[in-house]
């Protein structure tokens, strides 16, 4: 292992959990740079409780993988748990990720004909922890978040709810000090949504693990003790930062897809944005016309309570474009 | 972990196997084929009698045509004189004929012989006596017959002080030979015995076909062959001849039965690599279904080479797997091929030691493109995958 490169915080001051220092993320789509983040500059305090809101495509989950050590920032400095992510290898993220890092998925990711207790053991296997040593914990952890009784039920077998708490369970077994959870409730019922927001915010208060959070739900995010707000790949309001004058709640936002730069030469109102490799759809006569990646507008709703599925849309539609410009996009 | 995977796609994982399973079964059962037989002539060639010494015009080579015999009874007194001691050697003058008893005949092989021919092949009677001296000196007209030949001529008879007609000339039976049975093919029971002079006086000639000699020891075998050659030489300077002992004659068939258990092992190693390619295609396939438990793994700290080694493992699991019932397959097939036909097989440690090896290596081989692709996914891209 080489030495980190670590951020040297003033004396006295606390570490923080992770620090983003104008932290920039530009995708590549077939010679066309995609802005996702511009420049955003945050801070995580160990047992801070962030809500991260803004329209669909504004950037959370870009920012909310950067955070977590699951992608590199394309520009600017990241610190997380002291050690700056330019200077590590893959391993070493991999490594970091499983000591500082817990993320939880709007879609679960539970690994199917797997049971609950194995499921959150998963992380400690990366640990070379024993096999004994791994049920146990995983078994406490299900205690903790009310799934004791469910140890060895399969996914499958289990109900929306209780699977993300399984996930829940899975994201903080290794007692990281940071949680991640991008939309945790996005594909639960609003009953079973609060209840397991109910179960971060415990866990939040009583762990201490920082909570960093995407969600929709303006009653949360007012809860958070912190609100940060995104749009077009920058942070427009951070209610923990006194410079920004104007945090407002993120109805009051009208969601403009991120911009759309496109290839080096090629003019920001001209066509080129629908060039041979581009899917010629519905959109893409808004896309030649924009000069800006065909995707779906923000609609009102989408700032609703059942937000996060038009969401969901939104991203799939994108995907699914980014699919068809990238045949080989797995690779 | 890694077994769990493929029990999940039973199936699949059955199917894919089936390449292996097939390729490392005919790979054990074609050498054991191969090893049967070459332990089978081994044996046969070992049963001839120890430290035998066969003296041939012309050279023992394989495509070689046969040269016909200088060699007459005077040259075999000559040869007698240099290993000094007649009991040590052995003649024969070997035609094809017809041997007729009543109204049943039957085609065979003549071999006018000396009384030695038992004591220099280690061949025992079943019945009745082998030829002496003075029947080999007076010429006399008496036969031993092989089992096959008694069995063909005499089928309710004992066949003991019958005659029999040999090209037209009546013999009178005096043995019978205990059965030998089949050796590649050849029925080696399908033959008469009769003095060397009778046969030579039935068929109007002075030659002699091959002399054998019953070396005393195995240590000085070659200087004894180089010998009589060189004895030989002298009285035919036109003609060449070889002494080959049995070691030499193994030699060579061990070489050609070598040669032949090679081509056959490596036409079934082909089907092994085949059975290697499914293992890959179907281990890319399980990459990109899994892409979603890729990604996630990477989240909670799998690192590229923990999700290589576990593909990896993967692959080689599904191929010693398929190696392992393979094999199971290919030796109990051998055991049936030896049981049921005259086809002999024989396992061998090395070849099924083999056939694991390679198994396991296909499994590495063809599951580290895989693997490596799985282990590089960008864990983002991954965890979008649907
Ligand atoms: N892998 C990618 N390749 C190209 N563009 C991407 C990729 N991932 C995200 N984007 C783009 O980056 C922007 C931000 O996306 P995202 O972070 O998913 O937003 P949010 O989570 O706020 O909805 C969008 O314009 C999206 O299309
Ligand atoms: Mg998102």
């Amino acid at each position: 292992m080489t030495e980190p490169a670590v951020a040297d915080p003033p004396a006295g001051e606390r570490v923080p959990a992770i620090e983003a220092v104008d932290v920039s993320r530009t995708y590549q789509l077939d010679g066309v740079s995609v802005e996702a983040l511009r420049g955003v500059s945050l801070t995580v305090q160990s047992g801070d409780y962030v809500a991260l809101v803004g329209p669909s495509g504004s950037g959370k989950s870009t920012l909310m993988h950067l955070l977590g050590g699951l992608d590199r920032p394309t520009g600017g400095r990241l610190v997380i748990g002291g050690r700056d992510v330019n200077a590590l290898a893959p391993p070493e993220m991999a490594t970091l990720r499983n000591e500082t890092i817990g993320f939880v998925f709007q879609a679960f990711h539970l690994l199917p004909r797997t049971s609950a207790v194995e499921n959150v053991a998963l992380p400690l296997v990366y640990r070379g922890v024993s096999a004994r040593q791994r049920r146990e914990r995983a078994a406490a952890m299900l205690g903790r978040v009310g799934l004791g009784h469910r140890l060895d039920h399969r996914p499958n077998q289990m109900s929306g709810g209780e699977q993300q708490r399984v996930a829940i369970a899975r994201a903080l077994v290794t007692e990281p000090t940071v949680l991640l959870a991008d939309e945790p409730t996005g594909n639960l019922d609003s009953v079973t949504g609060a209840a397991v927001l109910e179960l971060l915010e415990q866990l939040n208060a009583e762990s201490g693990v920082a909570l960093v959070m995407v969600t929709h739900d303006q009653e949360v995010a007012a809860r958070a003790h912190r609100r940060i707000t995104m749009r077009d790949g920058v942070v427009v309001a951070d209610s923990a930062d006194p410079r920004s004058a104007h945090d407002r709640p993120p109805s009051v936002d009208h969601g403009r897809p991120a911009t759309l730069v496109p290839a080096p030469s090629a003019e920001p109102r001209s066509a080129s944005g629908s060039g041979p490799g581009h899917p010629s759809g519905g959109s893409g006569g808004a896309a030649g016309a924009t000069g800006r990646l065909p995707r779906e507008v923000e609609r009102p709703e989408a700032h609703s309570r059942d937000a996060a599925g038009g969401d969901a849309v939104a991203r799939e539609g994108a995907a699914g474009a980014r699919q068809a410009d990238r045949p080989g996009g797995t690779a | 972990m890694a077994l769990d995977a493929l029990r999940a796609n039973r199936l699949r994982s059955a199917l894919t196997m089936l390449g292996v399973i097939i390729g490392v079964a005919s790979v054990v059962l074609l050498v054991a084929i191969g090893t049967g037989t070459k332990q089978k002539v081994e044996q046969q060639v070992e049963g001839l009698g120890s430290n035998l010494l066969l003296v041939v015009p012309g050279r023992i080579e394989v495509g070689n045509a046969p040269v016909v015999s200088p060699l007459t009874l005077k040259d075999v007194d000559a040869v007698t004189r240099v290993v000094g001691d007649p009991d040590r050697v052995a003649v024969t003058v070997a035609s094809g004929a017809t041997a007729r008893a009543g109204a049943r005949s039957d085609f065979t092989t003549v071999q006018g012989v000396l009384e030695t021919t038992p004591a220099v092949f280690t061949r025992s009677l079943a019945r009745g006596r082998y030829l002496t001296g003075t029947d080999v000196d007076t010429s006399r007209r008496v036969a031993v017959l092989g089992d096959s030949v008694a069995r063909a001529l005499f089928p309710d008879r004992d066949p003991l002080g019958q005659q029999v007609a040999l090209a037209g000339v009546r013999f009178r039976v005096i043995g019978v030979f205990a059965p030998l049975g089949q050796s590649l093919g050849v029925d080696r029971d399908d033959e008469v015995h009769v003095p060397v002079t009778a046969a030579q006086r039935l068929w109007g000639t002075q030659r002699v076909d091959g002399i054998a000699v019953k070396a005393p020891d195995r240590e000085r075998i070659d200087e004894l062959g180089e010998r009589i050659v060189a004895e030989l030489n002298r009285r035919h300077p036109d003609t060449e001849f070889s002494a080959v002992t049995q070691q030499q004659i193994l030699g060579v068939l061990g070489d050609i039965l070598g040669v032949l258990t090679g081509v056959l092992a490596a036409i079934a190693g082909i089907s092994l690599l085949v059975g290697g390619v499914g293992v890959s295609n179907i281990m890319l396939v399980s990459v990109r279904e899994r892409t979603r438990e890729i990604g996630l793994r990477k989240a909670v700290g799998a690192r590229p080479r923990d999700i290589g080694v576990q593909f990896l493992l993967e692959a080689v699991l599904l191929t010693t797997i398929g190696g392992l019932t393979g094999m199971a397959l290919g030796v109990g097939t051998a055991l049936l091929v030896d049981a049921l036909s005259p086809i002999p097989a024989a396992i061998t440690w090395w070849s099924l030691a083999l056939a694991f090896g390679v198994s396991a290596v296909v499994g590495i081989v063809f599951g580290v493109v895989p693997a490596q692709r799985a282990g590089r996914l960008d864990p983002v891209v991954a965890l979008r995958t649907e």
